[in-house]
This record gives structure tokens, C-alpha cells and sequence, in this order.
């Protein structure tokens, strides 16, 4: 099985750590899969270069793509809308995993809780603990780091990329996405 | 005020109408009571006595868990994996077993004040005796420590009266931390009271603190005009002696001062400060200097400026006397608490002591006596300096580029900073010459030294980036207004009407350390947006500080922007960790000097005024320590929400309201005894934004309380709609959840507003007067 380290070499999870992303057709199968999966995606998606893109450009494909309901965190709703994109909803990041940990909550369109949800753009360390919280208290919750560094605490991570590799993986996911 | 612990002893007593022998009597605590308040229902609560108070605000503001890591590791059962569900060799889960660890991080705040409050009180009873005299504001001061007036039910009138407060203090620490052993609390909501229990106690800690050594001390007193004093590196006179005080407790800073004083030396020397020493030797001496806050420790000491290091206690890096050494500057440490494994020489001749360290024969000496450490420290400055001439532990240039050369591209640098910084980069490019990449760091940066650590070729990477922005640390030369103290009677009177009302949009106390998540100008234009907004603006601790650390165009900060009362539009530094009481403080004064509330011993009626009537928000943006987790905790208690940083989600757990909940969002109207849904106002209790603009909206958006009258609550609208379209760039999505009635619209943003209500299907309702104690309604009875 593959191991990857965390991006910040001290932050040690525990036993339980994220399977590897070896391959971005994982990411896809898991999307099929899921019957109600959800994108979240922080405030450095805006400001993050990938080449010629950013990472909400990639953030705005996949949400079409795959048909995935997107909610943005901080205040980045803005620069969506910019681009011609409303996301499903906006708030907090704390907000949104504290509402995924409910296995009350009914969900943006009150047709019932999440069962994968994908996180990419979000401070590191931040959304270090937030995985955490989603590990340990969210009930039938499978997640995703989009990100490019790699995240024990989510259920499945890529492991640390290149910004090239990062750009390439999240293309064969769009591409794949899209098919059927 | 009472006297504990009085014997009377008769050895032998003869009378008309009886003999008596060898009488022993022992009273536990003699009453001598002035204070003409009734006792209220609660004094020195015990830690089950607020808990259905506590309760209550954690029904509303549930405790949402972020554990750092799977495991706990604290008994020899363990480690125990507690992923998902799975429970401990005691029993625990994962939720009981993080919030024992915010319990305990609080107690480890609590502790550290109530220890420095303990340590400042004997100090200065020794110095001055039991009966000086509590004056912190004069005849502008009449409710002189209102959290111990509320939580204890007593009135200190003298130093020595504090002592009973600190007792309290100390029993319910012992108390708390005994409930963190294996096998004793096992219910996260018991823990979560007892966490709100050690922030009430901390809060009395800092209170005492503060109160005693501005009595006793001479500190301003709730001085809206304290004097502004010079922050910054390029303050200070380099051909001076430089004598640097770190840490938090100022006691040992004052002997110095005093000796300098005393023999004439005071205007040749110069005695600067790092994080709050700085502000409270400030407090003491407007001639003392400060340098800047926690993350500027490492920066100054290798720049080669100190020629005496002189340690307290708290935020004190444990290898400060390891920098000293490379810049040949002796250390003195002065608390019991860090005695950095130096010899005790309390006891010793001054002349011995100083012939020692100016030798070089030691590195550093502990002194416990404070009048003994301002001559030694002040001898061996003056003595030291010519020799040192201000020996630096900061490479040159060449040195950067040579060093540059060697490094080996493993990018560890950048993945142990906390903050990311593109360290390896930035190397990469000095190599070639060009250092203008690790300048840019240079305001980022936290100071934390990590990335040397990290190092595989022991690069010295906090020196290169601390020499790159070497223009910018010279050039750094502000004012900021010395620690006022505490919030006037008077200027209570005058905001607390606008400010219950919802008139003053709110408070924003903007507190605590440095570890910022971007650098300190985010902090400055927080504090400046919200006093052009007509806020009042509270600052404390670093964050006081770094709110000083920019200029306007004018060469001007923000204290010399803005006044330095308590009003609107004031940016009012309270001064140390420990004045954090005086936020507090005016809280509780508000409901008590405004509202006529009985304070005495009255906690949870007082808590439930400031929770639903004060529109008061702390900012922590740069959190890090166990003290402000358990100054947070205090505010929690009292029904005050609380912001912290994304480096704050490290504290582990947030206190979060669910707006979606409708059931969770009633009060009592005090008036009918009816439920009557008010909306999440305010929406969390304790919360980690992810960025400054997200703080901003958040900060204007949790000063709505259910009691604002349709004007203010019109006012509050048109300042978090009017944050969150320009640093959002839309309308916020909830505005329905705010609006009671169409008085609360804003006239300028009625059709928008009305458009989203629309859509929303809102619907009118009243404006109770709002409380959460069945106890406080007043039921008018029916035909009445």
C-alpha cells in the first residue's frame, strides 16, 4: 500500500491515516459511488496558481462536471460569482464540518446528509483539524483532500505533488468526471 | 471585608462571675463587612454551583471537536486509540478526551495568572502592607474589581483583601485539575462547564493582578489619556547600555527602573520590554521602551541590542538563555516559575554576583529578590556594555549568500514553518545575491525558529530572514498609548444606554499573542475599520502592540488616530494579559453602573444582561497560548463570543450555534414569561475564521444581541451587510434571521432587504425583553 507524510512533518495523525491517491481515477469511482457527495472549497482557491489557472477554476469544473453540489468557505463566494458560478451555499468553514458531523442534518436541499465530502483549498493546518473532526465524528462520512499536500486525517488524500502533477490529476479527474 | 484565620488565645482569665484557662478560640474568617449590597445567590461558586448556567449556553453553542491527533496518551494504559468511536483503557471517548484537554490548557492559564496575582500581592503587601489602599481610577472608580465583587460576592478594599480572592482562586484549580485525572470526569459537557468554570476563575486571577499593581504601583489609572509611549527596534539608543525584560510579570522591570533611579543612571540606560513586562514597565516608567510582542524575542536578541537579559515569567522562550549566550549577554532569570537551571545567588553580595557575570564566569544567575536584581542588572549593563559593543548573532551579507550555497534543496525548511513560508525559495535566491525574497518574509514571519531546527545543514534561516528585513526592523519606531487600566464609572454611564440599545454597534476587543496567520497589518486594519465604523475598540497584550505597528501617511498610529477613551470610536489599550479583566470588567459594570443589576455574588443574572443585551466581541487573531484559551473561556461564561484565527482551530474545539436550528434560538420575554425566538444572536460562542475578511463580517455580524432596539439593530444590519457585500462581494444569505421587524431595516437597503424577506417568507415579530433564566421573568397575572 502506498504511505505518503504529511506536508507539515510534525503533524503526526494517529493510527488511522488517509489511503493515498495512487491514481485520480480513485477520486472518480468514489464520486460514481456516492450517493450524495458535496465539494468544499476555501478561500485559497482564489489565489492559488496552477500554470495559467487557479484552483477555482478547477474547483468550478468539478462542481459542474460532477454535478456536485460546491460550498464555498471564508469570503470566497465573491470570486465565484465573478466567474459566472453560484456555488450550492457559502459559509464557514467551521460551519460546514460542524453540520456534516449531524447525522440530523438534511443537507443544503433537505434531501438528507452527505456521504463524501471533498475539501481542496483551505489553509493547511486548518483543514488538518477539520478532516480530523469529520474522521472522528462524522457517521458514514467518506472524505476526499483535493489539496496538494497530503492529509492523514481524510479518508483518501493525494500524497504531496508538484504543482504539475496536482494540475494533471484534477484534469483526469475532470475529464473523467464528465464521462461515463 | 473579612480576615481569615484569627486565633484568640486566654491563657488565663479570672472575672467576678467565672474563671477561665487555657481558652483556645480559632475563627475561620472574620466577617468586618461594610458593603451594604445583599448577598447574592451564588458567592465563591463552587465548580457544580453555574453548571446549569453553563448548561444552557452549551445546549445553544454545542461543542464541536477537532481532535489534533487519534490517540490520548496520558497514563500508562495508554497510548489509546480513540478513532471514531472507539473508547480508551478508562472508558473514554474522544469527545470527553478532548475537552479534558481544553480543560486543561485552560488550567494551565488559570494557574499562570492566579500564580502571577499571587506572586504580585505578596510582593507588594511585603512592600507596602495589607491595608494600601485598592485606588485604580480615583473618585472615577467606585466598583473597583467587578469580577471579584460578582463571582466572589466580596468588595477588596486594600492588598491584603485580595488574598481571600486568590484562596478561592487556588482551591477551584486544584479542584479542576483533579476532575482531569484517569477515571474521574467522563461527560464532555461536564468538562465543558468545568472549562467555562477555569476561565471564570482565570478572569478573577487577571483582575487581581492588575487591580494590585496599579493601586500599588502607580500605574495610569483608567487614564483615557495615558501617555504614548515609543514602540519598535528603532526606538531604542544603541550607544546606550540596553537592558531587555521579557515575560509577563513587571515586579522585577520596577526594581530596575527604581535602582536606575535612585543613582542617576536612569536617562543613561535604556530599559526596553518584550511581550507584557513591555506594556506594564510602560505602565510604570513612560521612559521604558517597548520592543514589540512575543514573535520579536528571537529578532532582538540576536540583533546584538540587549546587553542584559533579564527573564520573568510566561511566553519567556525556554532557550533565551541560549541566545543570550551567542550574543554574550548575561541572563538574570527572577521567578521560581523558570529558573532555566541557574544557580540561586539571592543570597549573595551584589558585587560578587555582578564581578561573575561581567567576567563571564557565568552566563546567568537566579534572584528571586527584585530590589536585589535592579542593581545587579544595572551594574552589569553598564559594566558589560563596552565590552559586548553590541555583539550580534545576525550574519552579514556574504555570509547569507556562502550559506545560501550549501543548502540542500529538502524544502524542510518550509515544512516545519507553521505558517508555510517559502523558505527554500527564498534561500534559492540569496544564493544568487538577491535577498529581497526572505525580506518579504520578514513580516510574516512568527519568529518561532523552527525552520533552523528543520535545517539539514544548520543554516541560521531566522537570522537570514531577520538581516534581509533588517531596513525594516531599524525603521521601526511607533507610538502606542501606554495600559490605561480600567474602564471609568463614568464612561460606562455614558455608552451603556447606546451600547444595550444597539446604538454603538458594538465592542470589539481586539487581545492576545502574535502568532497571526499573515502578518500583524491585518490585525491594524481590523482594529482601524472597525473605530472608523463608530465601534469601540479595545486592545490588550500583543495585540496592542502590533495594532501600533503601522503608520498612517501622516507618520501617525492608530493611538494617535483615535482616542483613547471608552466611546465610540476609540481605540482604548487596557495594557497586559492580565487588564484583559478590565474588558470583562466593563461588561459586568455596564449591567451593573447602567442597568442598576445587583453585582454582588451575582453571576448568572449579570451573564445573561451582557449575553443578550452587550454587543461585545473578543478577537483573539493571534492566538496561541494556555492563557488565552482560558481568558476566552472566561468571556464564553459570561455569554461573550469569540474569534479566534485559523491557527486557532488548534485549540481543538469551537463553541458553535446552529442558525439552521430554529428551536435553539428562544428566550424568555421577562415581560409575559412567553418563548420568543430571537434569531442566533449571537450566532457562535467561540469560532476560527479562515481569513481576516471572514473575521470582519463575523465580528459585525455576532454584536447583534436579541435586545437591540430596531434603530440599533437597523445600525448593526447596515454594518455587517455593508462588510459582507464589500469583502464578500454579495448580500449575506441570512438576512431574514435578523430582521424582527420592518423598523429594523436599514431605510438605505429597504428593497433589497425586502426582496430577500420575500423570497424568504419572513414573517414579523416581537422584541422581548430577553433572558434565559425562568427565574428573571416577571409573569403579570392574568386580569392584573
Amino acid at each position: 500500500m502506498a504511505t505518503a507524510e504529511p506536508w507539515q512533518k510534525a503533524e503526526i495523525p494517529g493510527p488511522t491515516k488517509a489511503l493515498v491517491i495512487t491514481k485520480p481515477e480513485v477520486v472518480v469511482a468514489m464520486v460514481k459511488k456516492a450517493k450524495r457527495p458535496i465539494l468544499i472549497v476555501g478561500h485559497e482557491a482564489a489565489e492559488t496558481e496552477m500554470g495559467n489557472k487557479k484552483l477555482i477554476d478547477y474547483a468550478i469544473r468539478i462542481s459542474q462536471v460532477g454535478k456536485i453540489p460546491m460550498v464555498t468557505t471564508a469570503h470566497v463566494v465573491g470570486e465565484f460569482v465573478k466567474k459566472g458560478f453560484q456555488p450550492a451555499a457559502f459559509m464557514p468553514a467551521v460551519d460546514i464540518a460542524n453540520r456534516l458531523v449531524d447525522s440530523e442534518w438534511k443537507g443544503l436541499d433537505g434531501n438528507g446528509q452527505y456521504d463524501l465530502a471533498m475539501f481542496m483549498g483551505i489553509t493547511y493546518y486548518m483543514e488538518w483539524v477539520l478532516f480530523s473532526a469529520l474522521k472522528h465524528f462524522g457517521q458514514n462520512l467518506k472524505t476526499i483532500s483535493l489539496d496538494r499536500y497530503y492529509h492523514p486525517h481524510a479518508s483518501w488524500s493525494f500524497p504531496n505533488l508538484s504543482a504539475e502533477d496536482w494540475a494533471q490529476n484534477l484534469e483526469v479527474i475532470i475529464g473523467k468526471l464528465g464521462g461515463e | 471585608m473579612s480576615r481569615k484565620n484569627i486565633q484568640l488565645k486566654i491563657k488565663e482569665l479570672k472575672t467576678d462571675v467565672a474563671s477561665i484557662k487555657d481558652l483556645e478560640l480559632s475563627f475561620g474568617r472574620l466577617i468586618t463587612e461594610t458593603w451594604t449590597e445583599t448577598m447574592g445567590p451564588t458567592p465563591f461558586p463552587s465548580i457544580t454551583t453555574l453548571r446549569e448556567w453553563d448548561h444552557k449556553l452549551l445546549q445553544r453553542y454545542k461543542p464541536f471537536y477537532m481532535p489534533y491527533c487519534d490517540v490520548c496518551c496520558l497514563c500508562t494504559f495508554g497510548k489509546c486509540d480513540l478513532t471514531a468511536g472507539k473508547r480508551g483503557a478508562c472508558g473514554i471517548n474522544m469527545a470527553a478526551q478532548q475537552s479534558r484537554i481544553v480543560l486543561l490548557a485552560c488550567l494551565i492559564g488559570a494557574s499562570t495568572h492566579t500564580a502571577h496575582a499571587r506572586h504580585m500581592v505578596e510582593h507588594l503587601i511585603e512592600k507596602y502592607g495589607h491595608d494600601f489602599p485598592i485606588d485604580i481610577g480615583g473618585i472615577n472608580i467606585e466598583v473597583e474589581a467587578p469580577i471579584t465583587r460578582l463571582v466572589c460576592g466580596v468588595r477588596p478594599k486594600t492588598l491584603g483583601d485580595l488574598e481571600e480572592a486568590l484562596d478561592y482562586c487556588e482551591n477551584q484549580i486544584t479542584n479542576l485539575l483533579s476532575s482531569t485525572h484517569t477515571g474521574q470526569e467522563g461527560d464532555n459537557i461536564d468538562f465543558e462547564s468545568k472549562v467555562f468554570h477555569a476561565g471564570m476563575i482565570d478572569h478573577i486571577g487577571l483582575e487581581v493582578a492588575d487591580i494590585a499593581q496599579v493601586a500599588a504601583l502607580g500605574f495610569p489609572k483608567a487614564d483615557p489619556e495615558s501617555p504614548l509611549v515609543d514602540l519598535g527596534y528603532g526606538t531604542i539608543d544603541s550607544q546606550k547600555p540596553v537592558i531587555l525584560c521579557i515575560g509577563h510579570n513587571v515586579v522585577p522591570a520596577t526594581g530596575i527602573v527604581d535602582y536606575l533611579k535612585a543613582n542617576g543612571l536612569y536617562g543613561e540606560v535604556e530599559v526596553c520590554g518584550l511581550c507584557c513586562t513591555a506594556h506594564d514597565v510602560t505602565r510604570y516608567s513612560p521612559k521604558a521602551k517597548i520592543v514589540g510582542p512575543i514573535s520579536w524575542q528571537l529578532r532582538f536578541i540576536r540583533s546584538g541590542l540587549p546587553d542584559v537579559i533579564v527573564l520573568d515569567e510566561q511566553c519567556v522562550r525556554t532557550d533565551c538563555l541560549l541566545e543570550a549566550q551567542k550574543i554574550k549577554a548575561p541572563v538574570i532569570v527572577t521567578s521560581e516559575k523558570n529558573c532555566m537551571g541557574l544557580p540561586n545567588r539571592t543570597n549573595d553580595a551584589v558585587d560578587a554576583i555582578v564581578t561573575d557575570l561581567t567576567e563571564g564566569k557565568v552566563s546567568g544567575v537566579l534572584i528571586l529578590d527584585p530590589e536585589k536584581v535592579g542593581e545587579v542588572v544595572a551594574r552589569t549593563a553598564v559594566k558589560v556594555a563596552p565590552d559586548r559593543k553590541k555583539f550580534k548573532a545576525i550574519p552579514n551579507v556574504e555570509d547569507i549568500v556562502a550559506g545560501a550555497k550549501t543548502c540542500k534543496k529538502c524544502n524542510d525548511c518550509r515544512r516545519a514553518c507553521p505558517q508555510d513560508l517559502h523558505i527554500m525559495e527564498a534561500v534559492t535566491e540569496a544564493s544568487t545575491g538577491n535577498l529581497d525574497a526572505l525580506a518579504s518574509l520578514y513580516d510574516i514571519c512568527v519568529g518561532c525558529g523552527r525552520c533552523e531546527n528543520a535545517c539539514e545543514v544548520d543554516l541560521p534561516l531566522h537570522s537570514f530572514i531577520v538581516k534581509a528585513g533588517e531596513k525594516k526592523l531599524k525603521e521601526e519606531k511607533f507610538k502606542v498609548r501606554s495600559g490605561r487600566g480600567a474602564i471609568q464609572d463614568v464612561e460606562i454611564r455614558n455608552v451603556g444606554s447606546p451600547i444595550v440599545l444597539g446604538e454603538i454597534p458594538g465592542v470589539l476587543a481586539v487581545v492576545g499573542c502574535s502568532n497571526y496567520p499573515h502578518g500583524g497589518k491585518e490585525v491594524v486594519d481590523i482594529c482601524q475599520e472597525f473605530a472608523n465604523r463608530r465601534y469601540i475598540v479595545v486592545t490588550s497584550g500583543c495585540a496592542a502592540m502590533t495594532a501600533a505597528m503601522y503608520k498612517n501617511e501622516e507618520g501617525k498610529t492608530l493611538y494617535e488616530m483615535y482616542p483613547g477613551s471608552f466611546e465610540a470610536g476609540g481605540i482604548v489599550n487596557v495594557g497586559s494579559c492580565v487588564a484583559n479583566s478590565h474588558i470583562a470588567g466593563a461588561a459586568i459594570k455596564i449591567a451593573n453602573i447602567f442597568a442598576k443589576r445587583n453585582l454582588r455574588a451575582n453571576y448568572e443574572e449579570i451573564a445573561d444582561y451582557i449575553h443578550n443585551r452587550v454587543g461585545a466581541v473578543g478577537l483573539a487573531w493571534g492566538a496561541y497560548s494556555q492563557k488565552a484559551a482560558a481568558i476566552g473561556a472566561g468571556f464564553w461564561r459570561l455569554g461573550v463570543p469569540v474569534i479566534v484565527g485559523p491557527h486557532g482551530a488548534k485549540y481543538r474545539r469551537m463553541l458553535l450555534g446552529r442558525k439552521d436550528r430554529e428551536e435553539d434560538w428562544f428566550v424568555y420575554d421577562a415581560r409575559t414569561g412567553d418563548r420568543v425566538y430571537v434569531g442566533p444572536t449571537p450566532e457562535h460562542l467561540f469560532y476560527a475564521a479562515e481569513s481576516k475578511e471572514e473575521a470582519m463580517v463575523m465580528i459585525a455580524k455576532l454584536c447583534m444581541r436579541p435586545n437591540d432596539t430596531t434603530r440599533g439593530r437597523a445600525i448593526k444590519l447596515t454594518h455587517w451587510i455593508d462588510l459582507h457585500k464589500r469583502l464578500y462581494g454579495t448580500l449575506p444569505d441570512d438576512i431574514n434571521l435578523f430582521v424582527r421587524t420592518e423598523l429594523d431595516i436599514p431605510i438605505t437597503m429597504k428593497d433589497e432587504i425586502h426582496k430577500i424577506l420575500e423570497e424568504k417568507k419572513w414573517k414579523e415579530n416581537r422584541i422581548p425583553d430577553p433572558t434565559l433564566l425562568p427565574r428573571m421573568i416577571r409573569k403579570r397575572k392574568e386580569g392584573a
